[in-house]
């Protein structure tokens, strides 16, 4: 009944729900600008080379740097990537070669699914019961822990997604020549899949390089150096949440130089993982 | 006859097994997660019980512990429900220009910057709303770290997750549809509201209550934005508040004894709610890719 209704009238009600969606897309992409740019200029204006180089000086005074927590970061991805990558991968081997099917495999994709969805907060709490309560102490190792639970639902289903891809005429020639199934899976299929995997290992590196609020209780801060990964560790995101509410410039400054250093790591990664997609679907075709 | 039996190779089971006792690990972690949670937090389930969500009473003073959480319950479910309320039209309208009305010259490098969104960190949006947003609120409306301005930022980070599920549901709908519809003489926005959306509904639903899930759990930027207020329900959303996370974030590191277990059991509470939104949201997702014609992953 309504397509009865004048044909000018449908035309002008249509060009205005455009409008509305350019609008809205506009509106959608206008604080990711704002905010990029104020980190490029805050955070350009900030960093120096004794930000890379140096320990954080006490609130008050001026100058020092971040060395610490960069380095933190990094082994707190280490660690992160050294539980959750091993893991994640055979559990998406799993899926896609041997489980298929299965109830157990449905319940698996399932529940990685809905982990994907569990507030980085609780992974926090788990591995502070789970943890830090039993070494009586705060360390990277926690931290990297926490974090890995954040890796493993994507890294279990892309590693999945990637292995179905893979062409069966590969697996059944390696099988025809008489290889056992794991050797071909592991030999022939995985490495087929191995950049499209590592695309999804580097997605979740990223997304965990930001993360706050896992680590607030498992690696805590760290004003020096960690003595080893069973201490607490500093670390990017936690001294950018702390500085941020800091009364003194000083430390406002350095947590801009911060958020600059750790939205160009996390970027890099993305358009990197980008590029290794691009890449892969090129050679595939 | 006995040679047609197969032959089973050691390797085979050895890595058969291996790789079904990892994969049950994903599995086995929900579970532990959830057992640990109710461990951590059994000095104060037990003792504690129903007033845990009935009062506002919040006071981890050794002696005169009382543990009412409602008001942070209802913080969190109200900096999420005006989140959505922002965030869902521009992210609808964002998935509709960039699944059925951009040209491909301008949807790749759009979605690519939506994507961008997505990957910033919350703490830098965290920051950026103590700097940024917080100062223009004040000048323009004097509001200051309030329930309002910790939406508002939420909203932007929501946004992302919503309009690019909602954006690959509407890919979903077959284009056989669009055709048909457009055939008999629709518009661009009849054919949505006729015919595309009303297929892709369940699978928007399921968008909108990811991006809800999301907004629910999120620590970093609502703990720096919204005024860690504890004392009783806020309705006034120009005014501070807690929300569950957000009272984890500030008070479990130097907690212990009662309070510990009392903030685990917000966090238990948290796991729950996100748990339930998130299987519902996954089974809405995908029935649409079940829909006959349909393909979707998100």
């Amino acid at each position: 009944m309504e397509l009865a209704q004048g044909y000018s009238k449908r035309r002008v009600v249509d060009a205005i729900v455009r409008g509305a969606c350019v609008a809205a897309t506009a509106i959608a992409v206008a604080p990711l600008l704002v905010i990029l740019g104020y980190i490029v200029v805050k955070g350009a204006s900030a960093i120096s080379w004794s930000f890379f180089t140096e320990l954080p000086k006490p609130p008050g005074d001026p100058g020092g740097g971040m060395a610490n927590a960069i380095v933190g970061t990094l082994t707190l991805v280490a660690l992160a990537c050294a539980f959750g990558v091993p893991l994640g991968v055979l559990a998406g081997v799993y899926l896609s070669e041997l489980g298929a099917n299965s109830k157990l495999a449905r319940a698996i994709r399932f529940s990685s699914d809905v982990m994907a969805g569990i507030p980085s907060i609780v992974a926090g709490l788990f591995v502070y019961t789970m943890v830090v309560v039993p070494m009586h102490r705060f360390s990277a190792l926690a931290g990297g822990l926490a974090l890995s639970m954040l890796m493993l639902p994507t890294v279990t289903r892309t590693t999945e997604e990637l292995l179905k891809l893979v062409p069966d005429a590969l697996r059944e020639g390696a099988l025809a020549l008489g290889v056992p199934k794991w050797r071909a899976i592991l030999r022939v299929v995985l490495r087929t899949a191995a950049p499209g995997i590592a695309t999804g290992v580097v997605l979740a590196i990223a997304r965990v390089t930001g993360e706050t609020a896992p680590l607030l209780f498992t690696a805590l801060n760290n004003n020096g150096w960690a003595q080893g990964i069973d201490h607490p560790t500093a670390s990017l995101t936690i001294q950018i949440y702390q500085y941020a509410g800091s009364p003194y410039e000083d430390q406002q400054t350095q947590a801009w130089a911060a958020a600059l250093v750790l939205v160009g790591i996390v970027l890099v990664l993305n358009v990197s993982a980008r590029f290794l997609v691009r890449h892969r679907v090129q050679g595939a075709r | 006859m006995a040679s047609a039996r197969r032959e089973v190779n050691t390797g085979d089971v050895v890595f058969r097994g291996v790789t079904a006792s990892f994969a049950t690990v994903v599995v086995v972690i929900l579970v532990v997660v959830a057992l640990a949670l109710l461990a951590g937090s059994k000095q104060t389930l037990f003792t504690h019980g129903a007033q845990f969500l009935t009062s506002t009473d919040w006071n981890p003073v050794e002696g005169r512990e009382s543990f009412g959480a409602l008001q942070f319950v209802w913080g969190t479910l109200l900096t999420s429900a005006l989140a959505l309320v922002i965030a869902v039209p521009i992210s609808l309208g964002v998935a509709i220009f960039l699944a059925e009305l951009a040209p491909d010259f301008v949807r790749v490098p759009m979605s690519f910057l939506v994507e961008l969104l997505a990957a910033v960190p919350s703490v830098i949006y965290g920051l950026c709303g103590v700097f940024i947003l917080r100062p223009v609120l004040l000048k323009v409306a004097n509001v200051g770290n309030s329930i309002l301005l910790a939406s508002i930022v939420l909203a932007i980070m929501i946004l992302t997750t919503i309009s690019s599920v909602t954006r690959e549901v509407l890919r979903a709908v077959p284009n056989v549809l669009r055709e048909g519809a457009l055939a008999l003489g629709a518009t661009r926005w009849e054919m949505l509201r006729m015919v595309v959306l009303p297929y892709a509904m369940s699978g928007i639903s399921g968008a909108i209550i990811l991006g809800l899930g999301r907004a629910l759990g999120e620590t970093m930027a609502v703990t720096m934005l919204i005024g860690n207020n504890k004392t009783h329900i806020v309705t006034n959303v120009t005014e501070p508040a807690s929300t569950m996370a957000s009272i984890i974030a500030n008070e479990y590191p130097e907690a212990h004894g009662l309070q510990l277990s009392a903030l685990t059991e917000i966090g238990l509470l948290l796991f729950v709610l996100t748990l339930a939104l998130n299987i519902v949201a996954r089974l809405l997702v995908w029935r649409v890719g079940r829909l006959p014609g349909g393909a979707v992953r998100a």
